[in-house]
């Protein structure tokens, strides 16, 4: 089986095979190719950005680790409950996001 | 009289800048927004910094340590909301709320980035309703101004800003029809076409293109459908599809406008340089998008970092610029930058891009028979822009670089 690499933009293919010892992996050029490659086989995860609501207008936040693929859109929803004054590059504004131990941080003092 | 007055704070400016003030040479660095960073501010997706920063950051995070290590630098002066009026060798002229004003300076580098291809620079037919526009223009509106453009998307051209906006439409929950590649593979990366496309089932359809735009004064549909191998549309596989938004991905042309005294390259529409990165034009250097579209942000800046540190080389008189040797594009190879190397000692960087798909296959820089540089490889494909280490001590004609057969 061939998986395509999202942990950078080199976008790695990696050619995975499995044998008595469980999958073996090739074509990627760093671990963590190999590591997005264990847990696209067993459980998806996706790093996710979206927007969030200040007074002063909209600005971006991100997942500090990749979320599990299915969760995607139930946290969206509860990122689309945030309305704060203002928010600071590094802060966090859902800790522990639907018990996943992902948290959500702000990308853009506004 | 300053060094090096860079322009275009986006990341190619910013890098060109730090460079340049690294080696002590004064440098402002001129902005036309109110902020540094560019389009980068506008891109909240991550993926951004991995071989810049060995850290994965998103533009705006990534945009902020550039800013951060500019204003580290004392010998660099930031002049936000500033317009340039006019370049010329040694002299810039700006225009802000201060007034109109004269800068001199020993040299240039030219970081004006890129602007997207718009309906007018395809052939698109139809009327031009409201809810049609570019996918760059889709992001800031989303992303900068917090507003949808629109909730029943097409996307016409799979390029990477187009499906990172399929990506960020789905997720404020817009529908996206379906995306229209007129060509057989896409110009994006295939790491988009998974993370992007592929994980929200959004239909995206090769060789087909947008026939027809349908609306009086909002977008209504388009008429879509199949085109054959010499890009005409087949006219029998015509259907139409409702939507109320059309965002076009169909790919960037260097912003060369303000300096047209520059000489371009036919291939990339921007500027030819040397292995210095200078234009045709003494002591402008230029640098990033403005010099040919890139894939990547670091890329970018690895390129544009080059290009401050030539240009406060030449401030100080430090360029040879002697026995200048031709470096062109050979079979298999669409363009190659730089276009000129000087004889003598050590090497420069190649970069290139493949005309069309090859694999388990050598690239070769050549001069007089005698093999300057080569590299094996995998797979390559055109969307991908590759390098070749080029070792010109050898050279003393044209350099040619090629695929081997």
């Amino acid at each position: 089986m061939k998986l395509t690499c999202i942990n950078c933009p080199m976008g790695c293919t990696i050619t995975v095979t499995k044998t008595k010892e469980g999958y073996k992996f090739s074509g990627n050029n760093c671990a963590r190719g190999e590591a997005f490659a264990r847990d696209e086989l067993t459980a998806p995860k996706r790093m996710v950005t979206a927007l969030i609501h200040t007074d002063r207008g909209v600005t971006s936040v991100k997942t500090d680790k990749p979320i599990d693929k299915k969760l995607i859109f139930k946290l969206l929803a509860e990122i689309d409950k945030i309305h704060l004054k203002n928010a600071k590059m590094g802060q966090i504004v859902i800790k522990n996001a639907l018990n996943t131990g992902v948290n959500v941080v702000v990308t853009k003092s506004i | 009289m300053t060094d090096v007055i860079v322009i275009g704070g986006g990341p190619a400016g910013m890098a060109a800048a730090i460079e340049s003030a690294k080696n002590g040479a004064s440098t402002i660095l001129i902005e036309r927004n109110k902020e540094l960073g560019g389009i980068l501010n506008q891109c909240i997706h991550n993926g951004f910094g991995l071989h810049y920063f060995n850290e994965e950051l998103t533009g705006p995070e990534f945009a902020k340590r550039l800013e951060k290590e500019v204003k580290k630098y004392k010998n660099i002066t930031v002049l936000l909301n500033t317009f340039v009026v006019s370049i010329k060798s040694g002299e810039v002229v700006v225009q802000n709320q201060e007034g109109k004003k004269k800068l001199k300076t020993r040299s240039i580098v030219f970081a004006t980035g890129a602007r997207e291809k718009t309906p007018a620079s395809i052939t698109l037919t139809g009327t031009r309703p409201e809810g049609v526009l570019t996918a760059g223009v889709a992001q800031k509106m989303v992303n900068v101004y917090g507003r949808l453009p629109g909730k029943n998307v097409v996307i016409l051209g799979s390029g990477d800003i187009g499906l990172i906006m399929a990506r960020r439409l789905t997720y404020e929950r817009a529908k996206v029809k379906a995306i229209l590649e007129i060509n057989p593979a896409t110009s994006g990366l295939r790491r988009n076409i998974l993370q992007c496309v592929e994980d929200y089932n959004i239909p995206l359809f090769y060789k087909h293109t947008v026939f027809e735009v349908v609306g009086k004064d909002r977008i209504e549909g388009i008429y879509y459908g199949q085109v054959d191998s010499n890009y005409n549309p087949i006219l029998s596989t015509r259907k139409f599809l409702k939507c109320d938004c059309l965002i076009l991905s169909v790919g960037l042309v260097p912003e060369t406008d303000l300096l047209p005294e520059m000489k371009l390259m036919r291939a990339t529409s921007g500027g030819e340089v040397d292995e210095y990165l200078m234009t045709n034009i003494p002591g402008i250097f230029t640098c990033g998008n403005v010099l040919h579209i890139h894939d990547l942000v670091d890329n970018v800046c690895l390129e544009s970092a080059d290009a401050g540190k030539f240009a406060s080389l030449y401030a100080k008189g430090k360029l040879n610029t002697t026995q200048p040797i031709k470096v062109s594009a050979g079979q298999g190879v669409s363009y190659v930058v730089p276009a000129v190397a000087y004889a003598g000692e050590g090497k420069f960087t190649a970069k290139f891009r493949l005309k069309s798909k090859v694999t388990k296959t050598n690239v070769v820089a050549k001069s007089n028979g005698n093999v300057l540089g080569k590299k094996f490889l995998l797979a390559g494909v055109p969307g991908e822009m590759l390098t070749l280490e080029v070792d010109k001590s050898l050279a003393k004609d044209e350099i040619v670089l090629e695929v081997e057969t």
